[in-house]
């Protein structure tokens, strides 16, 4: 029988296999950032062990450092500095690669690995950080790990793991006008819920995925985690290879003709098995927007909130109750009736140049509504530097948007802003959680281009509605 | 890490759907380059009235007694899903969690539980309920034990349920084993991959 792309990854990493189904898998790349790696290399410190190989280690500044224009080590987070002053002491004791603030390759995890060139395709990556995932858009199998695992990382370049069981997930058809990677995750998410894919490594496939780009793919693998699984995955194809060419840690000349041979037999095989195998139909799809507290409470944004009358699982009807009362919404409002207060752009989701084109190809000559709050965040230094070479940052500003400097910002907290008590947000990042983005503030997700609409019109909207009006 | 064979105590049933570990110890309430100190901080937005003064809400279960004295948490769907934080691990041991019950868990949640001692225990939602039920006749009284070492749930007389976990899991919280160390001790197997990878995948290694 043949192997899934997973599997072919898994193969080649498994150093040894144990009889109760565990391996001890190699890891080829661990990024840290201020927050939870922090805490890792101080305690590999304080029990005196080693980092095994630095050079395969990367740490970024994103987490607590703040995105005000002239920033320093002080921020609004509650002792911010010491998590800041802490990764930089234990970065430049270990001698592992550090992107400090205020160097150009700062960013976002998420954002800076693929940029640089350090995640590829067929390499494990891990990251205390739930969002690792992301780097599936490349074809590379990344995940989420604790601070604990971090440690056995970091000392030994391996986890012990299960191997996970194996999803497929087809997109067919073709994108319609307006829709996103960032909406294609969200309708998965509502149909089989956030954790459908518990226990899954996922591969997202089909003619859809074949057709996004690069950066649309590591949109929709980001969410992978809201899906409950342990990741997602794409195989890689000529698109990514381009993608990677002349990327800063990524193999040059020679060594990068010799690993896209390589890549080119990352694909799953056509008898390989799956436990399970998810189609969706693209073709009507429309844009899509949360309405709940968590990212499968999602809705196409021209339809109305769903009646918990008619839930009947009892488990689920409870959790639309306490969102609807959290969100302060009621069943059968149009969603496009909702009046917004702030718009944020920003996020490992989508915050990529790409994403900022997107929503500044909306926002182009436009003004944001009155009284909303609206904030444009670059992913990386790099993509904020890009982004300015292109005059969006222009764009951004003459419609009313903030411009700040790259960091994980108001997703949750980072640098210890928030959005006022019992805002409403439009927002294109991961989690619409309770007091995720500051006290009893209510998020809807979207994607980049929903956003700028909504910021635009004062309400919730999409793109293809304020091109009519 | 502290060995975990066998552990009774008052369970306080918290059953919502996905409870992410920003509602378990939200990024604010972490406060040092630590893992201790962090018990003030579990649940703060349910439990304080104000994050500022620290005035309990006394809605919230874990306010009410005996539940404040709970060591066991019953719960709903995709426990601790969403941020890797090991904190949300970390400041419920402190606060006195030893084991949650769930019919899933966030995967890096899960496995953060196994490194720390506290054992998630994956039970379906119906026996979930009889367990709740078991518990609200009289909390403090019925108590629940969940033993390691046979993999079951015990609820008075009448109730006792198995759970799964896989073997290894098992057997590390039972030892209380160092990871680390033991895979260190295999570092000459690494070092073979990496010598035999090196030739398959040399873009791969910086040096």
């Amino acid at each position: 029988m043949g192997l899934t792309l997973v599997e072919k990854i898994w193969q080649q990493h498994a150093i040894i296999n144990h009889d109760d189904g565990n391996s001890l898998i190699y890891i080829d790349r661990i990024f840290l950032h201020e927050r939870t790696g922090s805490i890792a290399l101080k305690n590999l410190e304080n029990e005196n062990r080693a980092v095994r190989n630095p050079s395969h280690v990367f740490c970024t500044m994103d987490h607590i450092v703040d995105t005000f224009p002239g920033r320093g080590d002080e921020t609004l987070m509650p002792s911010g500095k010491e998590f800041i002053v802490s990764t930089r002491s234990s970065a430049k004791k270990t001698g592992i690669n550090f992107f400090d603030l205020g160097d150009p390759n700062q960013g976002i995890v998420h954002v800076v690995s693929p940029e640089q060139g350090i995640a590829l395709p067929g390499v494990t990556l891990v990251c205390p950080d739930s969002h690792t995932c992301t780097v599936g858009g490349l074809g590379a199998l990344g995940w989420g790990i604790g601070s604990s695992e971090c440690e056995h990382a970091l000392s030994t370049s391996t986890l012990i793991i299960k191997k996970p069981k194996m999803m497929k997930v087809v997109f067919d058809g073709v994108l319609p006008f307006g829709v996103t990677a960032k909406d294609l995750i969200l309708h998965l998410i509502q149909k089989f819920g956030a954790a459908g894919g518990a226990g899954y490594a996922v591969e997202f496939s089909g003619p859809v995925i074949e057709n996004l780009e690069i950066e649309a793919r590591l949109t929709l693998c980001n969410m992978a985690v809201e899906f409950g699984a342990w990741t997602g995955i794409v195989a890689p194809d000529s698109k990514t290879f381009e993608y990677i060419a002349n990327r800063p840690f990524a193999p040059q000349g020679l060594a990068y003709n010799k690993a896209v041979g390589h890549w080119e037999n990352l694909r799953s095989d056509k008898d390989a098995h799956y436990d399970e195998i998810l189609t969706i139909d693209c073709e009507t799809m429309t844009p899509f927007v949360t309405w709940g507290t968590s990212p499968q409470h999602a809705i196409p944004i021209d339809k109305s909130i769903p009646d918990p009358d008619e839930e009947t699982d009892s488990s689920s009807q409870k959790s639309m109750l306490r969102a609807l009362q959290y969100m302060d919404l009621s069943p059968g409002t149009k969603m496009k009736d909702i009046t917004i207060d702030a718009a944020f752009i920003g996020s490992c989701t989508n915050s990529r140049l790409s994403d900022l084109r997107a929503a500044s190809a909306v926002l182009k000559n436009r003004k944001v509504a009155s009284g909303v709050k609206a904030i444009c965040v670059p992913g990386s230094s790099q993509v904020k530097l890009e982004a300015e070479r292109e005059g969006l940052d222009q764009i951004f500003k003459a419609a009313g948007f903030e411009w700040r400097e790259s960091g994980c910002s108001m997703c949750f907290f980072a640098g210890g802003e928030s959005f006022g008590e019992k805002q409403r947000v439009i927002t294109t990042t991961n989690r619409n959680f309770e007091n995720r983005q500051g006290k009893r503030t209510r998020s809807h997700l979207a994607s980049p281009a929903t956003v700028a609409a909504s910021a635009i019109s004062g309400k919730l909207n999409d793109v293809k509605s304020l091109e009519i009006e | 890490m502290e060995p975990f064979k066998q552990h009774s105590g008052i369970a306080a049933p918290l059953i919502h759907l996905n409870i992410d570990t920003d509602a378990i110890i939200p990024s604010r309430e972490i406060k040092s380059v630590s893992k201790k100190g962090l018990e003030d901080g579990l649940f703060a937005e349910w439990r304080y009235l104000s994050l500022k003064t620290r005035k309990e809400n006394p809605a919230f279960i874990l306010n009410q007694e005996p539940y404040r004295k709970a060591s066991l948490i019953l719960t709903g769907e995709n426990f601790g899903c969403g941020s890797s934080r090991e904190h949300a691990v970390w400041a419920l041991y402190q606060w006195g969690i030893r084991a949650i019950v769930a019919p899933s868990f966030g995967s890096i949640f899960y496995n953060n539980c196994i490194q720390n001692g506290i054992l998630p225990v994956l039970l379906e939602s119906e026996k979930i309920r009889e367990l709740q039920t078991f518990v609200e006749l009289n909390p403090a009284v019925n108590q629940l034990t969940v033993d390691l070492r046979d993999t079951t749930i015990i609820a008075g007389s009448t109730i006792r349920y198995s759970f799964e976990i896989e073997p290894s899991n098992q057997e590390n919280m039972l030892q209380g084993l160092d990871a680390i160390g033991s895979t260190l001790e295999m570092i000459a197997s690494i070092e073979a991959f990496e010598e035999n990878d090196h030739q398959t995948r040399p873009w791969v290694y910086f040096k």
